[in-house]
């Protein structure tokens, strides 16, 4: 069932999804095409469709490489490497969109038959353009690249010592009273050229990683099981993630990890809390001060904020499949809708170093950047595209277009939108000593919102009770349910700069056809007074 | 190019066991061509088409195995994946799940393949969001909606004499129609292998209805409701659970089909005993793949004899739940190998068998209720229960004597299909959702646990 939400794959039935063909490693070291090859292939396209009358065109010339290692116990269940390739070209012609796309070609003449495509699905779909495509003015930028800041290429590290890590990671999860785990390296390089009848030619190099695991508790007796995710986050790095440094590492009731991930050591822990989970004290339902880390925060942000805040959304293009949004064109007008608190600032950003979403240039060739999305609690704007900003009256793209592969077509997606950390020197620790009654949350869990993000319930991974300013115990079966509005409005405090650290999603699903596309979430700790905790325990 | 006939495909699979020096060699050989077009605020927004190829051919070595694809399709690309393959097995870990390749197997011959549905073009898709957009124009309503048409083929062969073929269509059809004011929204979506049997303008007229008729909806208290799940919301909400029947996993101990103590619940009374599941790769309304992993419109299957395509296990009538008595479980081969029972391969349809009775019947019978268009969002909260919340959506009313008479706020639910398919009142007649046939269902008890402001 396409839920037009975030995905997530479940580790454990091996279900990740996976584009392209199975290649062998070895292929990951080819430099892939030369620049001046992908020039004249994307000149092919850009002059026929030209020549078939349309007003503008684009090309996108994509090699999307993907490696899986996925383990369970002391056995590699799967190595997959894919590699995908080909071209999609995008039209307008008589004020419509139209696109093709065609796979596995050098030859200009296939990539010049796929543009005449193009240019016929625009001419046939024009008769029923009721607004003709309005797009904003986009200089070009000529011939330049853009390349992520990675020092460990993770296709050049040997798949022998990938596989080494995650069996010593299982061992260690067995050895700490793990029933099962399951392991998994997820990596990926995406090699795009992007050119435009604006005169751009954007070679780009995109590099991300997760690594990620699943241990499961298993009590016979009683014939209850429990589940601990890793609490690594997916990057926009590489394999470098998987260096820690101590700076890296965020000491408390559990260790928590910034740009650096320490996956022996969290698997160690998660054995220890899996079995913890079993027997710990099921929540009494009610309201509860919670503090909620950023492993846990960016999916409520993600949900909350990323999601109503895309004007495709607000402006109805997702009504039949990812909903719209209460953050209608009139409030954002007010500019004095209370989003949140005043404690509650929030920046759309397409350039944050080692961001599942950076890139210099985004799939329709603007330059990225930085911007505000929510000001002390204010709704001041949206994330939108070319087709779009002239709806909010801006001048340019805010450089957010995104498509998960050379065969799908570009769109409006979500830019990394993040909680700015807190103003006044705040430690997690000063953050609780506060809470008289609450709940601490780390890590992400279960997570569901209505299709114009009013409603959500969210779980958790790691549920610690507050009582009178000390951390009680472990408690089991809690979610909270709130309303975006009445949610942020209650945030009295984040924690500062010291406390910021970025989640993310590999998977967050949009568009018909459905893509995906990967995304982060930064925040500090913060605390939100008085929200409904249901417990969702049931007998069967 | 991208379909190929049966015999086509037959010389390019033997082309390709001719190459082996392997102990065993598994050549899978699809080709898709898919077409779309969407539409939002009454007008055409994306379309397109893709059309994809691809050769995965598996070598094993003892118990090594490797895989590699190519898109070429002469005799020296051919040869060179063989060699790849095998080059790839020989550096490959030992698997401690290995299992030998099947011979040759016995398929059914599936109605999955419509030629009318092969033949879409972008005209036939402009006029499909013509005829689904002009009827919402001229109420005055806000239409967004989708269509998809895939045709495709999946043919596998190996070197103990294996040899499958299946060519299939689909059709998907969505429609969402908004109030101008957005306080009301209406959905209907279809799909089929024959796209003669879609009428873009009927399926628009219901969206139209409930879009009209859910407006000013009124606030009712959240709690336990009685509902009317239509086949839509009834398939969105059972779906995820079928996907879990999977035997190792229950025998693991970690699944709700796990027993205390150890083993699975096959054999136990699980649901109401009105409760029959079952499986047919022919019925006529689902037709899908005669083999795992075949392809097509459904998935179904799992990793094959070395991980590159299907394994070739052939599908068919499957009986899962019996009188509300759970019969079988998925197994994977090696799984079932070494719990020496048959490998019954995963589902691609499945079949809820229901009752006579129309959407319009159950609504006619019922006291007091709440009738669910769709839910929305749904993710699992709980595995050991199978409790998944979600929400309800675009069109939600509450029925009381038998007739509906207002819209109601749409309500978030904690609810578990387990528990829900032991609280069944009524079953009606099942249609096909999402490539499966459910019934509209009557449930009590049904737990909604708070209100949402979404339209």
């Amino acid at each position: 069932m396409g839920m037009g939400g975030l995905m997530l794959p479940h580790l454990s039935a091996a279900g990740i999804p996976v584009q392209g063909h199975a290649v062998p490693p070895e292929s990951f070291l080819s430099s892939g095409m030369d620049v001046a090859l992908k020039k004249r292939l994307a000149d092919a396209a850009l002059n026929t469709a030209k020549s078939k009358g349309a007003s503008y065109a684009d090309v996108r010339i994509g090699r999307y490489l993907n490696q899986f290692v996925i383990t369970r116990e002391n056995r590699v269940q799967n190595i997959v490497n894919t590699e995908s390739y080909g071209v999609g070209i995008r039209v307008i012609v008589n004020g419509c969109w139209g696109f093709a796309a065609i796979g596995d070609t050098q030859s200009e003449a296939d990539i010049a038959k796929a543009a005449d495509k193009a240019v016929a699905i625009a001419k046939a779909n024009a008769r029923l353009v009721k607004e003709p495509v309005q797009l904003a003015p986009q200089k070009g930028f000529g011939e330049v690249s853009w390349k992520a800041p990675i020092t460990k290429n993770a296709f050049e590290v040997p798949i022998k010592e990938k596989v080494d890590l995650l069996l010593s990671v299982n061992d260690a999860a067995m050895k700490n009273g793990a029933n099962f785990v399951n392991s998994v390296l997820f990596m990926v390089n995406e090699q795009k050229y992007f050119a435009s009848t604006d005169g751009s030619y954007i070679d780009q190099d995109v590099h991300r990683i997760w690594p990620n695991f699943t241990v499961t508790a298993v009590d016979p007796a009683s014939g209850k099981f429990q589940t601990r995710n890793s609490l690594s986050a997916p990057v926009g790095m590489s394999y470098e993630y998987l260096q820690t440094n101590p700076s890296d590492k965020v000491d408390g009731v559990t260790t928590r990890y910034k740009m650096g991930y320490d996956m022996l050591e969290d698997v160690v822990a998660a054995a220890k809390q899996a079995k913890q989970k079993i027997t710990a004290k099921s929540v009494e339902a009610g309201k509860y001060d919670l503090v909620l880390d950023p492993s846990h925060l960016w999916l409520t942000i993600h949900e909350s904020v990323g999601h109503p805040l895309e004007l495709d959304r607000v402006l109805g293009y997702e009504a039949n499949y990812a909903g719209t949004s209460f953050a209608t064109l009139d409030k954002w007008q007010s500019k004095n809708f209370n989003y949140g608190s005043n404690k509650v600032n929030f920046i759309a950003d397409k350039t944050q170093v080692g961001s599942l979403g950076a890139v210099g240039w985004d799939d329709e060739g603007v330059k990225t950047k930085q911007w505000d999305l929510v000001k002390d609690g204010t709704l001041v704007n949206y994330q939108a595209i070319r087709d779009q900003v002239h709806i909010i009256g801006e001048k340019e793209s805010q450089g957010c277009c995104y498509a998960d592969s050379w065969d799908s077509v570009q769109f409006q997606r979500m830019a990394n939108v993040s909680l700015l950390a807190g103003k006044t020197p705040l430690s997690v620790q000063e953050m609780i000593k506060d809470v008289k009654k609450g709940i601490y949350i780390i890590g992400d869990g279960s997570f569901s919102i209505d299709q114009q993000r009013y409603n959500f319930q969210f779980g958790g991974q790691l549920f610690y009770e507050i009582k009178d300013g000390q951390i009680a115990g472990m408690l089991k079966d809690v979610a909270y349910q709130s309303n975006t509005q009445e949610f942020w409005n209650s945030c009295v405090q984040v924690c500062d700069q010291n406390d910021y650290r970025m989640g993310g999603s590999f998977f967050d699903g949009k568009g018909q056809p459905s893509q995906s596309s990967a995304v982060s979430h930064g925040s500090s700790t913060a605390r939100f007074n008085g929200v409904n905790v249901i417990n969702t325990a049931r007998k069967i | 190019m991208a379909i190929l006939t049966k015999e086509e495909a037959k010389k390019i699979i033997d082309k390709v066991l001719s190459y082996s020096k392997a102990d065993e060699l598994s050549v899978n050989l699809t080709g898709e061509r898919t077409g779309n077009i969407r539409y939002a605020r009454n007008t055409v927004s994306t379309s397109g088409e893709a059309e994809n190829q691809s050769l995965i051919v598996t070598a094993v070595m003892g118990k090594r195995t490797g895989t590699t694809t190519i898109n070429e399709f002469d005799n020296a690309s051919l040869e060179k994946a063989v060699r790849r393959a095998e080059e790839l097995a020989r550096l490959a870990p030992e698997s401690p799940e290995y299992v030998p390749m099947l011979g040759p197997q016995k398929y059914l011959d599936t109605p999955t393949f419509a030629e009318s549905t092969a033949k879409i073009d972008p005209l036939y898709r402009a006029q499909a969001a013509f005829d689904s957009i002009d009827p919402c124009e001229k109420k005055k309503l806000t239409a967004a909606g989708y269509l998809e048409d895939t045709t495709g083929f999946s043919a596998i062969g190996n070197s103990k004499g294996l040899f499958g073929y299946n060519r299939s269509t689909s059709v998907d059809f969505s429609i969402t129609a908004r109030t101008a004011d957005g306080t009301g929204s209406g959905y209907v979506a279809r799909d089929f292998t024959d796209t003669a049997k879609l009428s873009t303008k009927d399926a628009t007229n219901i969206a139209i209805q409930k879009a009209l008729a859910s407006t000013n909806a009124r606030a009712l208290e959240p709690g336990k409701y009685t509902v009317i799940l239509e086949p839509t919301a009834a398939g969105n909400l059972i779906q995820p659970m079928l996907f879990n029947l999977d035997a190792r996993s229950a025998d693991e101990g970690r699944s709700f089909m796990s027993k205390k103590g150890g083993g699975t619940r096959i054999g136990e009374k699980f649901f109401d005993e009105r409760v029959n599941i079952i499986s047919d790769p022919m019925n006529a309304e689902i037709p899908s793949s005669p083999f795992a992993g075949g392809g097509g419109r459904f998935g179904g299957g799992g990793p094959g004899g070395g991980g590159g395509g299907p394994d070739g296990r052939p599908q068919e009538k499957t009986v899962w739940v019996e009188n509300g008595v759970v019969k079988n479980l998925s197994y994977s081969r090696y799984w079932a190998e070494k719990k020496g029972v048959n490998a019954i391969p995963p589902p691609s349809g499945i079949i809820i068998q229901g009752g006579s009775q129309s959407l319009a019947d159950l609504i006619k019978s019922t006291e007091k209720g709440i009738l669910v268009t769709r839910f929305w969002y749904i993710r699992a909260v709980d595995p050991q229960t199978q409790l998944y919340t979600g929400l309800t959506r675009d069109g939600t009313f509450y029925i009381e004597n038998g007739q509906i008479k207002f819209p109601v706020k749409n309500f978030r639910f904690n609810e578990s299909p387990v528990i829900m398919l032991n609280n069944l009142e009524a079953m009606g007649k099942p249609m096909r959702v999402s490539g499966h046939l459910i019934p509209p269902m009557k449930i009590r008890d049904f737990t909604f646990t708070s209100l949402s402001d979404a339209v």
